[in-house]
């Protein structure tokens, strides 16, 4: 038990807030069509991630997530510009933007030395829940003991504050965040701000993005923005339940996939699994699964 | 001494546009339009595809900038009516796969009643179950809209516009792809309307059922091309004019 405390727990808590964060807001997205904006704001972020990381000179939440949300938003801006003045369809004016400000990212990552330190591009790319140890661990006390809690890694708290800031979000935006993914301009004629609410997505995105970024890393956010969603999407027809559905997906793939990454090595005379691998092959799988168990509604879907 | 009595004025116009002007990236949709709806009259706003219909409604309701010109709403700008005004978009402009209920969609009609932060009230929810009874569709209030017909999608948007209990309606194409049972329905609802005294300005591309349906008319392409009374102003003339080509209204009719 000490064992799984000190190595296995934070990860494990970690995994799982990353994906429930994710995978609620991924509702939203991928209602609205936009999961590939997601995916973009995933990897925008990183400019403002490491120049965060830069200017405090350590891995503390709040400079890293305020360049983040930053750069999520001048990427959202940027997007509209370059749609707008190059006339291209938003899937390519993303495929422009999202590249190259990740790029920069991995760029200022060697310029701004924070590569020496403990940002490299491993784990901007896959993450590093296995160094989220907490050593202070010795038994389930440790749970209640301030001191021992004192000493969890940080990005554990970040997950956990931004997990419940989404929650509070989703809980009391409720029926305003429905009608605008569902009637943008409905809503505005009556009053509901729908550009107000849209940026609210998307900073709720660029939040849970740079929340999940230790966890999984920048390129596997993706799935944890989308697969939640869609395994919701394919087994129910009610907005409610999507969002409890894709919950429960999000869980099964974070706290699954991590399970897995541990478990299934010795199995294979392997020394070790990396964890974002696992947790992204995990939610491919309970998307395939959940593809099989609703045969009627992605066939309707598809004819439809 | 005692003021003189005020001479009482004409009622306000329930929609007022002067000189209305919109541009979509560069290119001018509509030119000056200006037209005037008394209160309690059925309007159809009449053109061929890209007349600039929805532009017109849309620009009317603020969703999109205007390039010059004034709307009154009831005599008010925009900011000041909007709790008066209702609009029901084009039926294509949402994702009806969206995963809602029949009542869900009619019960958005009662949110600015509720206001912003707080779910739906139970009495709330009965008033958006009545607006559904009164297009035909209370035994469908929790089929999801994916699975409803394209007629009763459009009676779901009617029902939404109505729970507002707006006096203005304004309608884009409320009888698009509808089948006879909806679009008796539908008619119904607006005949009920103006009997009430509200007002309904509607884009209707049927021209066999307009000059039945409506009794004013805005013939549009571009510019005002006439307006007025649907007996006096939907002429085979006006219609060629904006249509560009003869139109056979005996044929049509």
């Amino acid at each position: 038990m000490t064992t799984f405390l000190q190595l296995d727990f934070v990860p494990l808590a970690a995994a799982t807030l990353a994906c429930l964060a994710c995978g609620l807001i991924g509702n939203l997205l991928l209602l609205t069509r936009q999961s590939l904006l997601g995916d973009a704001i995933s990897h925008a972020v990183l400019p403002g991630l490491v120049l965060g990381f830069w200017v405090s000179g350590s891995r503390a939440p709040l400079p890293m997530v305020a360049g983040a949300v930053i750069a999520a938003v001048l990427a959202s801006g940027a997007i509209d510009l370059v749609r707008r003045t190059a006339r291209l369809e938003t899937g390519a004016a993303m495929g422009v933007v999202f590249s190259a400000m990740f790029a920069l990212g991995l760029v200022l990552i060697e310029l701004t030395g924070a590569a020496s330190v403990d940002l490299d591009i491993d784990c901007v790319l896959a993450g590093q829940l296995e160094t989220l140890i907490w050593p202070a661990a010795e038994d389930l006390q440790s749970l209640f003991d301030p001191r021992a809690l004192a000493s969890l890694p940080p990005e554990l708290w970040t997950l956990l504050v931004v997990f419940a800031i989404v929650l509070g979000v989703l809980a009391l935006l409720w029926k305003e965040l429905r009608l605008v993914a569902f009637d943008p301009d409905f809503a505005a004629t009556i009053g509901f701000a729908p550009r107000t609410l849209g940026l609210l997505v998307l900073l709720l995105t660029a939040l849970a993005t740079v929340a999940a970024f230790w966890a999984v890393g920048t390129i596997l956010v993706i799935a944890a923005l989308v697969a939640p969603a869609a395994v919701a999407r394919l087994l129910t027809d009610r907005y409610g339940v999507q969002f409890a559905l894709s919950a429960a997906a999000a869980v099964a793939m974070g706290a699954g996939g991590y399970g897995a990454s541990v478990l299934l090595p010795p199995h294979f005379g392997l020394g070790g699994l990396n964890a974002a691998g696992t947790i992204a092959v995990t939610a491919g799988g309970l998307v395939a699964a959940a593809a099989i168990l609703a045969p009627s509604r992605s066939a309707a879907r598809v004819s439809a | 001494m005692r003021a003189p009595d005020p001479v009482p004025l004409p009622p306000e116009p329930a929609l007022a546009v002067h000189g209305l002007s919109v541009a979509y990236g560069g290119t001018t949709v509509l030119r000056d339009v200006s037209w005037e709806v008394r209160p309690g009259t059925l309007a159809a706003v009449i053109g061929p595809n890209g007349a600039g219909k929805s532009t017109f409604l849309k620009a009317v309701l603020g969703l999109i900038p205007r390039l010059s010109g004034e709307v009154r709403l009831f005599g008010r700008p925009l900011a000041e009516a909007r709790r008066r005004v209702a609009y029901l978009p084009q039926r294509a402009s949402v994702d009806w796969d969206f995963p809602l209920t029949a009542l869900q969609v009619a019960a958005q009609g009662r949110y600015p009643h509720v206001g912003w932060f707080r779910p739906l009230p139970r009495h709330e929810r009965d008033r958006a179950l009545a607006a559904l009874a009164e297009v035909g569709l209370a035994d469908l209030a929790d089929r999801r809209i994916g699975a409803l017909s394209g007629g009763q999608q459009q009676r779901v948007f009617l029902a939404r516009a109505l729970a507002l209990e707006a006096e203005l309606m304004l309608m884009d194409e409320p009888f698009a792809g509808v089948d006879a049972a909806s679009e008796a329905a539908i008619l119904a609802v607006l005949r009920r309307l103006a009997r009430d005294g509200r007002t309904v300005i509607a884009v209707h591309h049927d021209l066999a059922t307009a000059p039945a349906t409506f009794s004013e008319v805005l013939l549009l392409n571009g510019r005002v091309i006439a307006a007025g009374p649907m007996a006096t102003t939907f002429t085979a003339e006006a219609l060629a004019e904006t249509y560009g080509a003869p139109i056979p209204l005996a044929a049509a009719a």
